[in-house]
């Protein structure tokens, strides 16, 4: 139990700490860099809950996809990052204050808030015990029968984000030189071929 | 000492202030709001695990799966926009995204 508490705090440290560093580095590249280190712990304090499903999606869809595309964006964009720091200053007293309005907030919700008696009875989807059956296979059970249209919306809305990131990022380019084989293939002796009656001494 | 649902929100409600913090400090440059704004829903998650690990119930798990293929499809068009309209104006400071103002 000790060490379940020693390492929640770790990693609620460790989180917590990566959090502030992302809105405050200096690079952008360091503010991804500690955005997947906020994931990771983010991960680590899903297995403590006991979700390693999810900790495992997490690590892969954000540390595998999304950060990186984060970091490729922010690579490739050839951006004045200083420019664009200015005002800083200025604007740290208000986020730091509506920050902590908002977390007074909801510290004073979780202060006056209590589980209703029975609240655990209404579960409609139990989690079943880990030894009998696994994280993952639980999850399954259930998103593939009950949310299996849901699933497949979410599937959609995917697929719509992909199409519309291509249309979005394409573009046609005029000045690059390419094969088309259609025309290759399309191109007949008479284009291309002159046959010249040559005289002799005078040339073309 | 026995760590309980009120630890993990904590650490929620922590990590979502950090991401609306964020928002208000660079206020110019649109990539961090996407990562505040990735920070807040990473949040929004740990509050929904949380809950379905305290009341023993695998729905919160699930939703929350479904709030991270949103967000993972929601980075994807963020970033898509940012890298048409940096081809486009050659900046990306939020005060001049003001060309549909009329």
């Amino acid at each position: 139990m000790i060490i379940q508490a020693l390492a929640f705090y770790l990693f609620a440290a460790v989180a917590i700490a990566s959090g502030v560093m992302v809105v405050s580095a200096r690079n952008p590249v360091h503010s991804v860099l500690f955005l997947i280190l906020a994931f990771f712990n983010a991960a680590a304090l899903f297995v403590l809950m006991g979700a390693e499903f999810l900790a495992m999606v997490l690590v892969i869809v954000y540390v595998g996809a999304v950060a990186v595309l984060f970091l490729f964006v922010v690579m490739m964009l050839d951006i004045n990052f200083v420019a664009l720091r200015q005002g800083f200053q200025q604007y740290l007293p208000i986020g730091a204050l509506i920050g902590l309005v908002l977390v007074a907030e909801l510290v004073l919700v979780f202060g006056a808030w209590v589980v209703a008696p029975g609240a655990e009875l209404a579960a409609t989807d139990r989690i079943p015990a880990p030894d009998q059956i696994s994280n993952a296979h639980a999850i399954g059970l259930v998103l593939y029968t009950k949310y299996a249209y849901l699933f497949q919306v979410a599937g959609l809305i995917l697929l719509v984000a992909m199409i519309g990131a291509i249309v979005l990022t394409h573009r046609q380019r005029d000045n690059v030189k390419k094969q088309r084989i259609s025309t290759q293939l399309g191109r007949r002796r008479e284009d291309s071929v002159e046959v010249v009656k040559v005289r002799s001494g005078e040339g073309i | 000492m026995e760590i309980g649902l009120a630890h993990y929100l904590t650490v929620a409600a922590i990590l979502f202030a950090l991401g609306i913090f964020g928002i208000f400090l660079n206020r110019k440059n649109v990539i961090i709001i996407l990562m505040s704004i990735e920070l807040m829903l990473l949040a929004v998650n740990i509050n929904l695990v949380a809950f379905s690990a305290h009341l023993g119930d695998l729905v919160g798990q699930i939703f929350a799966m479904f709030v991270l293929g949103i967000a993972a499809a929601e980075a994807a068009i963020g970033l898509a926009i940012l890298v048409v309209y940096f081809r486009n104006r050659g900046t990306i400071a939020v005060e001049d995204l003001n060309v549909m103002k009329g």
